[in-house]
């Protein structure tokens, strides 16, 4: 009888079914068992912590200091206390990493990027905004255009509390409309620039523009439906 | 004493024996990186990542590759007769299955435990590859198939890590099974009991490997 090919032929039927609709079956097994029993599902719903260094740096609260430069009329360094003292911006969204997993329902608290440009001041010629991370090898870029979404912040609260460090905190970047890659984590700098700067996951090959419907050009898909 | 006692006879030859513990070396490497690749937050302090996923990504491409020399090659007469015999089941043989293991059954050189275990192993080594590449290639795929690869693949990995924790237990209370697949060689009783219907094949058992070298082999060997 042909067991053994019907067995290999049935498993890895059952894996192309998986690769195809993981993500629907995933999403309606979180339907049917709600939010709380969903969250236990094994395999969907949790981050995978990526690190480019061999550490997580480490960032006092008291001691975190954002650097804003480059093409600014009033280049300043903000502490912690100075970005909770702007007015706030929340996000509830679904955390999606480019590679595939996502977490959804993530909450975010932070100051719109565009509220921090606008308190130093851009200056004529700029073109983009590029950032640097504590662990001294992350980098990332965006178009000043995207820069100034609503829904790009720098955060400072991630999943209803301080976001951890392993998280990316004190402070990170969330650019919600783009895939995790670009929500640069350990925030240090934030340089106002004539042009895009790719950045470390750029240029491993990702896409500089990393918009969530897959597409790759600087325009924010989204003004297309409005 | 008899000459079946002490007699031995070749289970697995050098090409079988050199292709398991090369997958096998293979299999562990890819679940102590797979750890740290999967719970991060604890591993993270203290491993390159990119490393770990270096090592990882290369142990997984090459895990096919000692099955498929060692079916290929000149070498792997044995390989493909095994193949062929893990993919031919009596009705006997599903029935001992069904109920697992509690009907009656003359074995094959492998009993349909081991015939399944193979099967599995062989699918899910293909499975892991190609999600595996789909989750390092991402680009070329939907964004929804990257979340279906990433569960096919954790949960794929999880299912032949328990196969993988199980067939240990099985060699490790099977000594002599264990034996036959660092030496090669199993005694004709245990065949006779463990294997009856390949024992009795003919060119098989019968003493014809039964030389003074083998036995004195067959004796340090337990």
């Amino acid at each position: 009888m042909p067991v053994g090919r019907r067995v290999f032929l049935g498993l890895g039927a059952l894996a192309a079914i998986g690769v195809v609709l993981g993500s629907r079956i995933q999403s309606a097994a979180r339907g049917a068992l709600g939010t709380g029993l969903g969250g236990l599902l094994p395999f969907g719903d949790r981050f995978r912590l990526y690190s480019i260094t061999g550490s997580y740096p480490t960032v006092a609260r008291d001691a975190y200091r954002l650097e804003v430069s480059g093409l600014v009329e009033r280049p300043a360094t903000l502490t912690l206390a100075d970005l909770e003292a702007m007015p706030a911006t929340r996000l509830v969204r679904t955390f999606q990493c480019v590679t595939g997993w996502s977490v959804p329902d993530v909450e975010w608290e932070g100051v719109a990027l565009s509220a921090i440009l606008d308190r130093v001041g851009v200056r004529p010629g700029a073109v983009a905004v590029s950032f640097d991370s504590y662990d001294h090898a992350d980098t990332e870029s965006l178009t000043l255009d995207q820069a100034r979404l609503p829904d790009v912040l720098v955060a400072y609260r991630m999943l209803g509390a301080p976001v951890t460090r392993e998280h990316g905190g004190p402070v990170r970047l969330y650019v919600a409309p783009m895939f995790g890659y670009k929500s640069l984590k350990w925030l240090s700098r934030i340089r106002v620039v004539n042009r895009v700067e790719p950045g470390f996951w750029e240029d491993n090959g990702y896409p500089v523009n990393g918009w969530l419907d897959g597409s790759t050009g600087p325009t924010d898909p989204r003004l297309g439906l409005a | 004493m008899a000459r079946g006692g002490r007699a031995t006879i070749v289970r697995f030859d050098r090409t079988q024996r050199v292709a398991h513990w090369a997958n096998a070396l293979l299999f562990v490497a890819l679940i102590v990186t797979a750890i740290p690749l999967y719970l991060g937050s604890l591993f993270g302090l203290v491993l390159e990542r990119h490393v770990v996923e270096e090592v990882h990504l290369w142990c997984g491409l090459a895990l096919p590759v000692p099955i498929v020399v060692s079916l290929l090659g000149p070498w792997g007469a044995a390989m493909r007769a095994d193949l062929a015999r893990v993919s031919r089941w009596s009705e006997a043989e599903v029935e001992w299955l069904r109920r697992l293991g509690r009907s009656p059954l003359r074995a094959d050189k492998f009993n349909p435990g081991q015939k399944l275990n193979t099967v599995v192993v062989g699918a899910t080594i293909l499975v892991l590859l190609a999600t595996g590449a789909m989750l390092q290639w991402f680009l070329a795929f939907p964004v929804t198939w990257r979340a279906g690869a990433t569960d096919v693949h954790d949960l794929f990995a999880l299912a032949i890590t328990l196969v993988i924790v199980g067939h240990v237990i099985l060699a490790l209370t099977h000594p002599s099974a264990l034996v036959a697949m660092v030496r090669g060689r199993v005694s004709e009783a245990w065949a006779r009991r463990y294997a009856p219907a390949w024992a009795e094949e003919p060119g098989v058992g019968a003493g014809r490997e039964s030389t003074g070298r083998v036995d004195a082999e067959s004796v340090a060997s337990g």
